[in-house]
């Protein structure tokens, strides 16, 4: 046999399986307090992913109030003034406070263990990261006591900094903005740096997993468009209590600046939302196809240039507000070419499926409802592209499902792949299976029935943020189809909900790779001691769990011959 | 095809008032095609895929990484198909965007509406606020929330606002045009059946935004100029009545 440099993993190999042997290097448990100071990442992930999860029941509730006050023409259930707010709360909730700290929680916790890494580069930052988030969302839920926000998640100018609506709820608004924002800025330069310097050896920029990918490609795109909308909510901010005058034209301002600068950071927004989604997806699809990624160079090569062309696209949000011809035709071509990178990746992922030997688990189950419904999602933004159709289609019903296919059946389904997927590794416990699939069904069936039925509401001319509608418009069966819909999806979360509480207790014990993963977090134990590795494996590979693997096997064989 | 079908509403847009509606309707029926092929494809093929390599019936997986060829062949396939749907909207577009300059109808020439000749338009202005909307007709006359117009005859709109940000928009009669304080946005429609058209602000302005509602009632030309006259008459005469801090409506004794 040739002279192989042998990696100082062989030795922690040798055993059974890949394992830990871990002497306790923390002090004495200080329970509560130790979840208050703590700097450990996988601690903080678990505090992002808990208080995200806890503010998606939030936006949830929000979201049927909507749905049971639009269930039929002319309800009461809510008045105008209330369903504003709600309708504001909900969109800010599930955008700030539930999909970005998710994958916050989830990249804080799985990050460094796929990289081979002992922490993140900043414990002590990622801390704080966390605790401004929660200050955030504290900030903006108070406005419940007072008076809520109700100009939209988007908070259009000048409804937003003129007498329109009383109250201060547009301030916690903007102070959400403004604290959930550094706290993703800081979280980003943190991922960045952690992936860019503590990778395991002999993992090659080539060699980092996908997920890693997705996470480095949002980094970007938060650094550079988040201040964007700090310093827009700043001048509304300024101009609501300090007389100033960026936005209104009544003494020379712009009532369009606004719109501009929100969604040079909106549109990314949406990709800073699903791509991690993305890499989950690329992640799940090889281990349960059994099968190495279809195209990794391509997937990655695409996260990038998503990332890029996000940021050159934001005006097809505004294509019926006054812009010149050549401004529209950038946009739309731009838009449209957007889909070109997005929709490899999907042919990708498909091919990476094909001659698999697929294990049909419940991460597998949410990852092909995501392609099946986002490829909807994405063909619908193509046609929003296009600005004359989007002249009819947006600010409609057709544009709420559209975005809801992009971020619930996209982001959302990317969550809950993620967290059937690492559950495991999180807690030493597997998700019950069977909850899982009725909850994924429940969640496939409920939002079709939600969502898809939307369209045809655009179409035949109903707008969205309207509280209520007569019933000689004759919206009533799509609505209720809607309404009915979204309780199916809500009690669908709400197994999910269900099975991890259950689980927590009572799940099957999960050994340290469960499902035979791709990646180091499965070389470590589950859950993983404080330091997470023992040894850090040399990387040789994207795979690096399946050398091992081998590895072992032929080493377990080779014991037993010399017995 | 799919165009002659009853499916505005349902699968097109809304159309049947002015040729731009028309047009997107059209326009948007090529893409749904196209949509509906290409996802009826994914489908079909993730459907074959986790159904014919199941665990049981394809026990072992084929160690493939990719396959360049393949890639760079699907990767030329989704743009061409983008730039087809690119090039076919910059053909429709002119249709859409530019305003019909064809000359009006003999009856509008006749009535005195607007000179003979082409690219002789009518325009309205519309002004929203919170929540109404206000048309303005050459003339000096107005109205609020119902918009008279004359069918066979090219409608420019100039569209602004005086408060918030409202968003223009009767369906069958095209797309949403905003109406933002200090800009003036341009659309234009050209009806050729008399009859009203619903809409309503697509613009969140407020909390009674769903009330804002908008309509254009298309008249013949004669039944718009003495409506344009009456109109004027009762603004001229409620602006006097108000001058002179009188009701206009004199009280009933």
């Amino acid at each position: 046999m040739s002279t192989v440099e042998q990696p100082a993993t062989v030795r922690s190999t040798t055993a059974a399986a890949p394992e830990i042997k871990t002497d306790r290097v923390s002090g004495p448990s200080r329970g509560f307090l130790d979840w208050l100071s703590t700097t450990d990442h996988k601690r903080i992930g678990i505090l992002y992913l808990v208080t995200s999860f806890a503010f998606m029941m939030l936006g949830g509730v929000e979201a049927l109030l909507m749905r049971t006050q639009l269930a039929q023409a002319n309800l009461k259930v809510l008045d105008p003034q209330t369903y504003n707010q709600i309708m504001t709360m909900h969109g800010t909730t599930m955008v700030f406070l539930v999909v970005m700290p998710l994958w916050a929680g989830f990249s804080n916790y799985i990050v460094p263990l796929q990289i081979g890494a002992r922490d993140m580069a900043f414990p002590r930052l990622n801390a704080l990261s966390y605790w401004l988030f929660l200050a955030g969302g504290i900030v903006f839920y108070a406005s419940v006591f007072f008076t809520p926000p109700e100009a939209g998640w988007t908070a259009y100018t000048p409804l937003s900094t003129g007498p329109y609506i009383p109250g201060n709820g547009t301030d916690a608004w903007i102070y959400l903005i403004h604290l959930t924002g550094i706290a993703s800025l800081l979280g980003a330069v943190n991922v960045t740096v952690t992936i860019a310097h503590m990778r395991a050896p002999g993992m090659g920029w080539s060699r980092i997993p996908l997920f890693c990918w997705s996470m480095v490609a949002q980094a970007i795109m938060i650094l550079l468009t988040i201040p964007v909308v700090a310093g827009a909510v700043t001048l509304m901010l300024t101009d609501r209590h300090f007389g100033t005058c960026f936005m209104s034209p009544a003494c020379g301002g712009s009532a369009l600046l606004y719109q501009h600068l929100f969604w040079f950071f909106g549109h990314p927004e949406v990709y800073i939302m699903i791509l991690p989604a993305f890499g989950v997806i690329s992640e799940v699809l090889p281990v349960f196809a059994r099968k190495p990624i279809f195209g990794y160079r391509a997937i990655a090569a695409s996260s990038l240039g998503i990332a890029f062309l996000s940021m050159l696209v934001w005006a097809h949000h505004m294509f019926a507000t006054p812009l010149t011809p050549v401004v529209l035709a950038f946009f739309m071509l731009s838009s449209m070419a957007i889909a070109v990178p997005t929709g490899v990746k999907i042919l990708n992922w498909i091919a990476t499926l094909f001659h698999g030997s697929i294990n049909a688990k419940v991460p597998l189950y949410f990852a092909v409802g995501f392609l099946i419904l986002f490829t909807l999602g994405g063909i619908t933004g193509v046609m929003l592209a296009i600005f004359p159709i989007d002249r009819q289609v947006t600010d409609t019903y057709f544009v709420v499902a559209h975005f809801h296919f992009v971020l619930v059946a996209g982001a959302v389904s990317g969550i809950m792949a993620a967290l059937y997927y690492w559950f495991p590794k999180m807690t030493g416990r597997m998700l019950s299976e069977r909850l899982g699939k009725i909850s994924f069904w429940m969640q496939f069936v409920g939002f079709l029935g939600t969502f898809l039925i939307q369209h045809t509401l655009g179409l035949s001319g109903m707008p969205r943020r309207i509280y209520t509608y007569g019933a000689e418009k004759g919206w009533e069966v799509e609505n209720l189809v809607s309404t009915v819909g979204a309780f199916i999806l809500g009690i669908g979360v709400l197994l999910t909900m269900a099975n991890v509480i259950w689980s927590l207790r009572c799940g099957q014990r999960a050994s340290p790779d469960p499902w035979k993963g791709n990646t180091l977090e499965w070389f470590t134990a589950s859950p993983p001691p404080v330091h997470n590795f023992d040894v850090v494996p040399v990387v040789r590979s994207v795979e690096p769990m399946r050398e091992i693997r081998r590895r072992v096997a032929r080493d377990q064989r080779t014991t037993e011959h010399h017995r | 095809m799919l165009y002659k079908l009853p499916l505005a509403g349902v699968l097109l847009p809304e159309r049947g008032g002015s040729p731009n509606a028309d047009r997107i309707a059209s326009l948007y029926a090529v893409t749904l095609v196209i949509a509906f092929v290409v996802f009826i494809g994914v489908v079909v093929a993730i459907v074959y895929a986790l159904r014919r390599y199941s665990e049981k019936r394809h026990p072992v997986a084929t160690q493939t990484r990719g396959n360049t060829r393949l890639e760079i062949a699907w990767t030329l396939a989704a743009s061409g198909l983008i730039v087809f749907l690119a090039v076919w909207t910059f053909i429709q577009l002119p249709g859409i965007e530019n305003a019909d300059e064809s000359e009006a109808s003999a009856a509008v020439i006749d009535a005195g509406i607007v000179p003979a000749g082409k690219d002789q338009p009518l325009t309205i202005e519309v002004i929203g606020r919170q929540y109404i909307w206000k048309f303005r007709y050459p003339g000096g006359a107005s109205s609020y929330e119902e918009m008279v117009a004359p069918v066979g005859v090219t409608v420019k709109l100039e569209i602004t606002s005086i408060d918030v940000a409202h968003s223009w928009w009767i369906p069958k009669l095209g797309g949403k045009f905003d109406a933002l304080p200090g800009y003036t946005n341009e659309t234009w429609f050209r009806i050729s059946e008399e009859g009203v058209y619903q809409g309503q602000c697509a613009e969140l302005c407020g909390r009674n935004h769903a009330v804002m509602f908008a309509r254009v009632r298309a008249v013949s030309p004669d039944a718009y100029v003495a409506w344009l006259a009456r109109q004027k008459r009762e603004n001229a005469e409620g602006l006097a009545a108000a001058k002179a801090d009188r009701p206009a409506i004199p009280e009933e004794r």
